[in-house]
């Protein structure tokens, strides 16, 4: 499904996620909140994006939002074609499975499954691979994530870097057009977190995948392609490598 | 589903301390209730047989009414030989009936020539008795095992109280169903342990001598007692002679016969559906046990996984497998439990049954308890605490199966 929809998507040159004035209100109480308020972009696939802005901007809701795990309250929302806000509960499972990888901020591996168990987790639950692809292609990711002589290992058994690395090989275990990383490198230290951006790089590189990731870290967000800069749940700026587009 | 085992049992391990405990509550339940079957069933089954391999048989028929009237051992509602050759005729159809033994009951009064008492008595063709009723020449404690004609076989409680031997002569005298009475002179030929239960305390001799006692020109038999070649095959046995005497009808159209089985004749018949409702009631406390052990077993794996389950949900795991796999967990539980609960309770009635544990019961002594654990005893409950195992797990497999991603992921 995700070779399908996102080779269509490059193929007819359009944008991988389409974003038209997002907006997504919480509830507490009788008070309602605005998280995100009419946010409005596109991104290709293939790319390497970054949102950024402080606490409270509303940089895990648009992940979240893009992730399918929530619904926009206005506005329309399109990923790989689709239009995500229509999905129900069951549809949203299956979209994720075959069109998102995530990376979370604190690893989120399964404690009771080795490394290697742990990338191959999506392709037995979610996706029902064949026992000798999913060989092939586990020990691919293992190998360019740097963990094939870690694979036997538990997650308690590896540093807080390397659990980053095998949930990027997870991420990309599935093929999928899109990963979401929220906020990847929040519990590592500088150095490790360079290293897993430019890993995340890497495969972006490697596999094609389009990379959106979310952070407070400005000597990350660098790295980035395309930055976005979100304040009060809006963009108050775009910065593309190589040239500015503010706004 | 390979997997899914391998998780369930990696998340069981993980959690080892509370595994181990919570499958030991379940494996004492397992436990309990075996041994209580093992040994409620040793000593049930042992009366039953008692009592239907001594004195009643499985099965016994009467005439249409004498039950109502068994205490005063009626002579007027003996059934005639045209009746007993229909059901001797009956009974070569069922090949289940291994032997069956016609008896002609009566009271009479029991003469030492010093002193006399009342007596219950049973007139038997020797060799269809001790067929019928094998335990019977068991219970002759002194004299020959054998009833012969001019002997009469006495209960021990009246032998010792009219200080009477085997060899001494006796007379019996008794009323005949015209009202005239009769008496006849006969020799004590064994003296008869008690047992306990209806007929426990009779005596016995020779059907010709009863009939010449009752002055009976023409067989008349009280009751015809039956021996089945499969004890479990009691209740469809009795209901075929149903069927098949219930069309033979009197003159006013109603049933000639009555068919009884041991449990509609003995007393001891509440006791054992007293046991097996105690059974019940023990197996009931077991589903409770595992029922709240495994739920809060399952609601703490549920509430200490909730980020596990966001992460497995946000990466696509459908609802259904999330659900089964807190249900494998469960199910792996109870099967812990289960396999550990069998095998110590087994080991358990191994002890017993070496230990030859004695115990009495009414005038009875001396009974071994002998508990066995039946392989459908052990498949029963194993499934049922696997089954309630999986029950317990639902709810809280539900939950996780239904939790929405985003808030399992922000879950702290």
């Amino acid at each position: 499904m995700r070779n399908s929809v996102s080779n269509f998507i490059k193929e007819i040159n359009m944008s991988l996620v389409i974003a038209q004035n997002l907006a997504k209100d919480y509830h507490v109480g009788e008070i309602s909140i605005a998280a995100l308020n009419g946010l409005s972009f596109e991104i290709d696939p293939a790319s390497f994006v970054s949102f950024v802005g402080p606490s409270g901007s509303g940089k895990t809701t648009l992940l979240n939002l893009i992730g399918c795990l929530d619904k926009p309250t206005e506005g329309t929302l399109t990923v790989a074609g689709t239009d995500v806000a229509s999905l129900n509960r069951r549809q949203s499972a299956v979209f994720r499975g075959a069109n998102i990888g995530f990376i979370f901020q604190d690893f989120n591996l399964i404690p009771v499954l080795t490394v290697y168990e742990n990338i191959e987790y999506p392709l037995i639950m979610v996706q029902d691979v064949p026992l000798a692809e999913r060989k092939e292609r586990v020990m691919k990711l293992l190998e360019a994530v740097g963990m094939a002589d870690q694979k036997d290992k538990y997650p308690d058994q590896i540093s807080g870097g390397q659990k980053q690395r095998v949930a990027v090989a997870r991420a990309l275990v599935t093929n999928p057009g899109l990963v979401l990383a929220d906020e990847p490198t929040a519990n590592l230290d500088h150095k490790t977190a360079y290293m897993i951006i430019e890993l995340m790089k890497k495969m972006q590189d490697e596999f094609k995948t389009t990379f959106i990731f979310s952070t407070h870290d400005q000597k990350i967000v660098g790295e980035a392609e395309i930055i976005y800069t979100l304040e009060d749940g809006r963009i108050a700026g775009k910065q593309v490598k190589g040239g500015a587009n503010n706004g | 589903m390979g997997n899914l085992f391998k998780i369930a049992i990696r998340n069981l391990r993980r959690y080892r301390r509370r595994t181990i405990l919570t499958a030991s509550l379940i494996a004492i339940g397992v436990l309990f209730v075996l041994v209580f079957v093992a040994v409620s069933g040793s000593f049930k089954n042992m009366i039953i047989g008692q009592i239907t391999d001594s004195m009643l048989g499985h099965i016994q028929i009467h005439r249409k009414g004498y039950v109502a009237s068994i205490d005063n051992l009626p002579l007027t509602l003996n059934m005639k030989a045209q009746a007993v050759a229909k059901l001797e005729k009956t009974f070569q159809g069922i090949p289940e009936i291994t032997a069956y033994s016609p008896r002609i009951k009566f009271g009479g009064m029991f003469s030492s020539f010093t002193e006399t008492t009342n007596i219950r008595l049973n007139g038997v063709y020797p060799d269809k008795e001790f067929k019928t009723v094998p335990l019977l020449a068991s219970r002759i404690t002194e004299g020959e095992k054998a009833i012969r004609k001019g002997e009469v076989v006495i209960p021990e409680l009246i032998a010792k109280g009219m200080k009477l031997n085997v060899g001494d002569t006796i007379v019996i005298i008794a009323t005949n169903k015209d009202g005239s009475v009769n008496g006849k002179q006969l020799r004590v030929g064994g003296i008869l342990e008690s047992a306990t239960g209806p007929g426990g305390r009779d005596g016995y001799l020779h059907i010709e001598d009863a009939m010449e006692i009752l002055r009976m020109d023409e067989m008349e038999i009280s009751e015809i007692a039956i021996r089945l070649n499969n004890f479990n095959k009691l209740h469809s046995i009795f209901n075929t002679l149903n069927g098949l005497l219930s069309n033979e009808l009197n003159k006013q159209g109603k049933p000639v016969f009555e068919v009884h089985t041991w449990e509609g004749l003995s007393p001891f018949f509440n006791i054992a559906r007293m046991i097996d409702i105690m059974t019940f009631f023990i197996k009931l406390m077991l589903i409770a046990i595992v029922l709240v052990s495994i739920m809060n077993v399952m609601i703490m794996a549920v509430y200490e996984r909730i980020r596990e389950i966001g992460t497995i949900s946000a990466i696509g795991t459908m609802p259904g497998k999330i659900l089964s796999m807190f249900l494998i967990e469960g199910f792996c539980l109870g099967v812990f439990g289960a396999v550990i609960g069998n095998a110590a309770g087994l080991i358990i009635v191994l002890i017993l049954k070496a230990a030859k544990i004695t115990f009495e019961f009414g005038r009875q002594t001396g009974f071994v308890l002998l508990p066995t654990i039946d392989v459908s005893d052990i498949i029963v409950v194993s499934l049922i605490v696997i089954g309630v195992a999986i029950i317990g797990s639902l709810q809280p497999a539900f939950k996780a199966s239904r939790m929405e991603p985003i808030k399992a992921l922000r879950h702290v």
